[in-house]
């Protein structure tokens, strides 16, 4: 066993992931030498990923009130109302380095936790989502990661027994070395039953719940906030092995306890295990824990106060029970066959006192231990923005037919099938859109009510322009929410960085906040939590910035969501929102010209909110038979995806002869719709957008199994779809 | 109908089943628990709903059929009760060996939620009665071990007995490798035991019978079975 009373030399402060200064302020605060578990706990408590200590100033920047949000960012979940008594309870969080060294368990625990994060406030999940970012297709890891990945999210959520209805799947070189998961859960509960972490009463027992406590991801968040190198991958034994069977029990015994009115608060033991959870309970609550490491459910021997504070094993929760409930808890933990132990309880003292074979191993004041931790107001530097590329510039090395193809069949825009038909995304009965369209929609309960849900970011926009970037990335997702007729109500942010003691790095951070800040103030779409992942670099080089959005909309009636797929032939096609031809950083110019260049398209939030407003009201008065919104690829890509999903083509009238045809086919202007009308319907919908100052064209017709474009040779729908359904599954069978 | 849906730990569709259940039928089903050793008096359906029960660990169903409730479906089934598996249900029936053979991970060893095609073989049975011989039904599966098989003579019996009730099929019924997405011996989605009263099978219908949310092609097979336990109570 591990002793306890080690000398706590520099090189074992460095390897606890403590900078000098940081280990003298734990000397000051406690006035003497901490113990092994002592330092062990520190460690877990004041690393990036569990204090936000380089982000904490920032993030404060963002707006999270408004009159639907309950709880905001700082417990286990964000908390909205949304109406008839019911609330959605929703986070997204990153696994990105687990997912690396070990992609199947990474991605697996990573949505084990997440879901946990969501039932531990009493929620039941309804639907996960996720957003994935890989390195390039020729990088030879690529592969096995994606396969891995896509593996270990469906083998979790699938036997969990939760509809996965929705992500993003990108590639791009600079995720070689370092892959992103981010996993995200939406669960519905009674407003009046939601559960939170803050302890209240003296002498109250502190019970652990759940799986058995082993040696598995000791360290996994101190692993999480370093940069990677060629030895990461000897971190494999800090990944967690999930075991979402036991988290099935856990859910159903948890929701059962927490009905029969046995909980104070619940917290679920996710990074820095025990530990976090613990302190988390106590300091919330101003009150003191003493821990009796004695009474742990243990899976091995012999194991020791700092493995047991440090363990990240799975599936495992903490409770502050009402003590005269104890019984009638324990027997409804021992039917789900799950553990049940007394561990604890809390105290007046306001310490953090942990116990084991009759001796205390840590005596630490609770309230700094989380509290106090370290923050920083890192030093930052914005580059400078780049010019904005001019459409004249941009060569048209093939008619638009044939770019359009190419662009289908990229590894960004392509069908993501592949993916989510290892997802069971119809489980629970209740998904009314699965995967493919804008946004998912999933109905509350017995409905009428729905909730529609996305995940967005465009990191090569991110890092162009880091402002532009977060707004454009709050945009989208308030975009593709609206595109189903779904009302944005709030947002998790899941923000992905490299090294913020880098100075460009901290100004990519700063920059995407304040934009993220911007757009959900204007759009009113207030972030609700959130989780912060920094270090993402491997030998210096650093991710894209990837603030991944995801969002949470309510549509009133969801029989009046809209989808994406045409509806019937002869139907006016309505182009929504103003375009310029906008090529810098788009699709066009990356995968057609091979450059990643110029300033993003610039988002213009009144604009985005007068033209979603009024696609928003075309939807839920029956005026619009479908909607798509338009990003990656432009119009012509958003068009063809509309056709390919209903099997109806299109004939569109030739490009205005102010832009050139390819910046008018592929630009990537913000805050554009395309919808389609009966045709005897098309003038009412043009007067009333021009009533409302909202840009619109008609600019063709659906029908026929074609898609035509004036003075181009026309394309089969059948032929669009062979070329965006097969790239993926090509890759994958190692064809390409 | 007097259903009882079987809850092991680790199924996971016993709401979607019951849901359904009592969408089509007006009744709500009962919730039996595994350690339970009784089925509810006047007990006419058992259903077995999917899931991961004990987490697949082992093999799919194995645990679950050696369940206590296991004794009492199968006394239900000995005395001519009808009993329904659904995915995990059909995996638990195989094990428990009130069903023939077996099912293997999928061809491509993938995980597959999609809609599939299934051709309805016969329309005389309580499970298909509410279908047409030769009727295409459309209804999503969801599952990593769906992949039927059975040695030759088992296979035989099962053809020349006219017990396989669901084969996987394209749109216009033709039995074709590309439209059997888990690679079973002769496209079988659904088996019927020799006696005509034990049923499973792969697909999901009880995830397809509500207009507003999709294609309702799974009413008919829970409209058949309320239909003949309404006349026969």
């Amino acid at each position: 066993m591990i002793p306890n009373d080690v000398r706590i030399t520099p090189e074992l402060v460095a390897e606890h992931g403590l900078k000098p200064d940081e280990y003298d302020r734990i000397l000051k605060l406690i006035g003497r030498e901490p113990s092994l578990t002592e330092l062990g706990i520190f460690s877990a408590m004041w690393n990036e990923h569990c204090s936000y200590k380089s982000s904490k100033v920032h993030l404060r920047t963002l707006p999270t009130k408004g009159p639907r949000v309950i709880q905001g960012p700082g417990e286990n979940a964000g908390v909205i109302d949304i109406g008839d008594g019911l609330a959605c309870v929703f986070k997204m969080e990153s696994h990105n380095h687990p997912s690396y060294i070990e992609p199947y368990q990474g991605a697996a625990t990573g949505v084990g936790g997440i879901l946990r994060d969501v039932f531990t406030m009493g929620a039941r999940p309804i639907a996960c989502l996720n957003a994935l970012s890989f390195g390039a297709p020729s990088h030879p890891k690529t592969r096995h990661l994606v396969s891995g990945v896509v593996a270990g999210i469906g083998g979790y959520g699938n036997s969990f027994g939760v509809p996965t209805v929705g992500g993003s799947v990108r590639f791009h070189s600079r995720y070689d070395g370092n892959c992103l998961v981010n996993a995200m859960a939406v669960g519905i509960a009674r407003k009046d039953q939601i559960f939170y972490a803050a302890a209240s009463g003296i002498g109250m027992p502190i019970v652990y719940l759940g799986s058995k406590t082993g040696r598995d991801g000791i360290h996994g968040a101190s692993m999480a906030s370093a940069e990677f190198d060629e030895d990461s991958e000897g971190k494999r034994p800090t990944v967690q092995v999930g075991d979402p069977f036991s988290e099935k029990l856990l859910l159903e015994a948890c929701l059962e306890i927490m009905q029969k009115g046995c909980v104070i608060a619940i917290q679920d033991m996710g990074a820095a295990g025990l530990t976090c959870s613990a302190v988390e309970m106590g300091a919330k609550g101003d009150l003191g824990v003493t821990l009796d490491l004695d009474r742990v459910p243990c899976r091995e021997e012999g194991m020791s106060a700092y493995e047991m504070m440090l363990s990240e094993s799975q599936e495992r929760m903490l409770m502050v029970l009402k003590p005269e409930k104890e019984k009638e808890a324990e027997a409804i933990f021992r039917k789900w066959g799950l553990d049940f132990a007394v561990v604890g309880e809390t105290t007046p003292s306001k310490r953090f006192i942990v116990r084991h074979g009759g001796d205390v191993m840590a005596d630490l004041p609770i309230k700094e231990l989380g509290d106090q931790a370290p923050e920083y107001k890192r030093p930052f530097v914005s580059a400078a923005k780049p010019a904005a590329v001019d459409a004249e510039s941009v060569p048209a090395p093939v008619d638009a037919i044939e770019a359009l193809e190419r662009l289908l069949a990229a590894p960004d825009l392509c069908s993501k099938r592949w993916v989510w038909e290892q997802y069971d995304h119809v489980i629970l009965g209740n998904t009314v859109q699965r995967p493919g369209g804008d946004a998912a929609v999933v109905r509350i309960e017995e409905g009428p009510k729905g909730l529609a849900l996305t995940t967005d970011v465009t990191p090569r926009y991110c890092e162009a322009d880091p402002f532009e970037g977060g707004k454009q990335a709050v945009a989208e997702c308030w975009r593709n929410l609206t595109a189903v007729g779904a009302k944005p109500l709030a947002i998790t942010d899941n923000l992905n960085f490299g090294n913020p003691e880098r100075p460009e790095i901290m100004g990519q951070f700063v920059g995407c906040i304040r934009g993220i800040a911007e757009a959900c103030k204007a759009l009113e779409f207030p972030v609700v939590s959130g989780n912060v992942s920094l270090y993402n670099e491997t030998n210096g080089r650093a991710i894209l910035p990837t603030p991944s959005i995801g969002g949470v909309g309510l549509i009133e009636d969801f029989a009046k969501s809209a989808t994406l797929a045409f509806k019937r032939a002869d139907e006016t096609i309505i182009l929504v929102g103003e375009t310029t031809g906008w090529l810098g950083q788009s699709m066009y110019l990356r995968e057609l010209c091979g450059q990643e260049e110029g300033a993003p398209p610039p988002v213009d939030l009144t604009e985005e909110r007068e033209n979603g407003d009024f696609v928003r009201a075309l939807i839920l008065d029956g005026a619009a038979t479908s909607a798509h919104d338009l990003s990656d690829g432009g119009l012509l890509v958003g068009l063809a995806e509309m056709a390919m999903a209903s099997g109806i083509g299109a004939r569109l009238d030739a490009a205005p002869s102010d832009i050139p045809a390819h910046a008018h086919w592929f630009g990537e202007d913000q805050a554009r719709y395309l919808v389609t009308v009966p045709a005897d319907k098309t003038a009412d919908v043009l007067t009333r957008a021009r009533a409302v100052n909202v840009p619109v064209w008609a600019i063709g017709r659906t029908g026929g199994d074609t898609l035509t474009l004036a003075g181009e040779r026309p394309i089969l729908v059948t032929i669009l779809r062979e070329r965006f359904e097969s790239w993926l599954p090509a890759y994958m069978a190692g064809e390409l | 109908m007097k259903a009882a849906v079987l809850v092991f730990p680790g199924i996971n569709r016993e709401r979607d089943m019951a849901r359904t259940l009592r969408l089509i039928s007006g009744r709500e089903p009962a919730s039996v628990w595994h350690a339970d050793t009784e089925l509810p008096a006047g007990t006419d359906l058992v259903v077995i709903p999917g899931g991961f029960s004990y987490g697949d660990y082992l093999r799919c169903g194995a645990i679950a059929a050696r369940s206590p409730i296991m004794n009492a479906v199968r006394a239900h089934a000995a005395s001519g009760g009808l009993v329904l598996g659904v995915c995990n249900g059909f995996q638990i029936l195989c094990e428990a060996g009130l069903l023939p053979g077996v099912l293997m991970r999928n061809g491509n060893l993938r995980f597959i939620c999609h809609d599939v095609y299934l051709r309805v073989e016969r329309s005389d049975t309580p499970f298909t009665r509410g279908y047409n011989a030769g009727q295409v039904v459309r209804v999503p599966v969801a599952h990593g071990e769906g992949n039927y098989i059975a040695d030759g003579e088992t296979i035989a019996r099962l053809e020349g007995e006219g017990r396989v009730l669901f084969r996987y099929s394209s749109p216009d019924g033709t039995i074709d490798p590309n439209w059997n997405h888990n690679g079973a011996i002769n496209a079988i989605a659904g088996i019927l035991n020799e006696r005509g009263n034990v049923f499973g099978m792969m697909p999901h219908p009880e995830n397809h019978v509500e207009a507003a949310i999709g294609p309702t092609d799974g009413r008919g097979l829970f409209a058949g079975l309320a239909e003949v336990l309404e006349r026969a109570a």
